[in-house]
């Protein structure tokens, strides 16, 4: 049988709105590129296994074929349509990776005042300098930040996808990148009138 | 609220790269498959998919789809090249 020649942009979305089997062809066609692609990128990862890769491939065809018309043509039909795949893989990845932690013990106190321990790399007054901008943005943190702002902040910084962070705020991921960013631009500011210059900073932290 | 030293750190290096405006994540989803295809021909980026790749250097979510997007792809790519 002849191979078929690829199809572009404009015959995927043709095929996969049509009926009967040219749809299911392009179905065929779209469900194998997705299982390669996506079989490919996770076979380092040992949390995944070709159960979870196939559950991924046939959520993201539903998606897709639902979504036809969100298609704008910016990048190949293959390209968004696997994005769209990564999309719910790294979705459920994180879900499952996280399920067990609470935004609020990513912010658990910490027991005394941290040690600012100086390291070969530091110099004496590079470590004070260290110690001084460290206490000043605790104060800036206590000062100027939200209660939710410092519960972002502490999950991400303990490497909690922000996606799952939206999801204990009841929130999305655009909002709580937006809280996220306006917390450190309250720092940044707060650092600034505390009178410490970028430079300040990068001669300390470099 | 005390931060260890460690992430204390690492905020201030967030902090100090932080810009007025920022791509939020929606934007950034929206652009990605353009930004992975242009990048995987070597091709430098537009100054509106330069404002992508920038997101990605903030973001860790959006960063790691990136990254699987572009093994997928290429993975892809280079078996078509076969």
């Amino acid at each position: 049988m002849p191979m078929r020649a690829p199809r572009e942009n404009a015959s995927w979305i043709h095929d996969l709105r049509a009926c009967g089997p040219v749809q299911a062809e392009a179905l065929t066609d779209l469900r194998e590129l997705l299982l390669r692609g996506l079989t490919k990128s996770f076979q380092a990862h040992t949390d995944t296994d070709q159960a979870f890769v196939e559950d991924v491939v046939q959520q993201a065809l539903v998606h897709i074929l639902g979504h036809l018309e969100q298609f704008q043509g910016r990048s190949r039909f293959t390209t968004w349509a696997m994005a769209i795949a990564v999309r719910l893989a790294m979705s459920g990845l994180r879900r499952t990776r996280w399920q067990d932690v609470s935004l609020e013990s990513m912010s658990a106190p910490i027991e005394g005042a941290p040690a600012w321990d100086r390291d070969d790399t530091t110099s004496p007054a590079q470590h004070v300098e260290q110690h001084a901008i460290g206490e000043t943005l605790s104060r800036l943190i206590d000062e100027t930040l939200t209660e939710k702002q410092w519960l972002a902040l502490t999950a991400e910084l303990g490497g909690m996808p922000l996606e799952e962070i939206a999801r204990r705020m009841g929130s999305n991921v655009n909002a709580v990148y937006k809280l996220l960013h306006d917390a450190r631009q309250r720092l940044k500011h707060g650092l600034a009138t505390a009178g410490y210059t970028a430079e300040d900073v990068r001669s300390a932290f470099p | 609220m005390a931060l260890r030293p460690a992430q204390a750190k690492a905020l201030i290096a967030k902090v100090m790269d932080t810009r007025d405006q920022e791509m939020t994540c929606d934007a950034c989803v929206a652009d990605l498959a353009t930004v992975v295809e242009v990048q995987l021909t070597g091709t430098p980026l537009s100054a509106a998919l330069q404002a992508v790749h920038e997101h990605l250097e903030r973001c860790h979510d959006c960063a790691d789809e990136y990254h699987v997007l572009r093994q997928a792809l290429a993975a892809l790519a280079g078996e078509e090249g076969r």
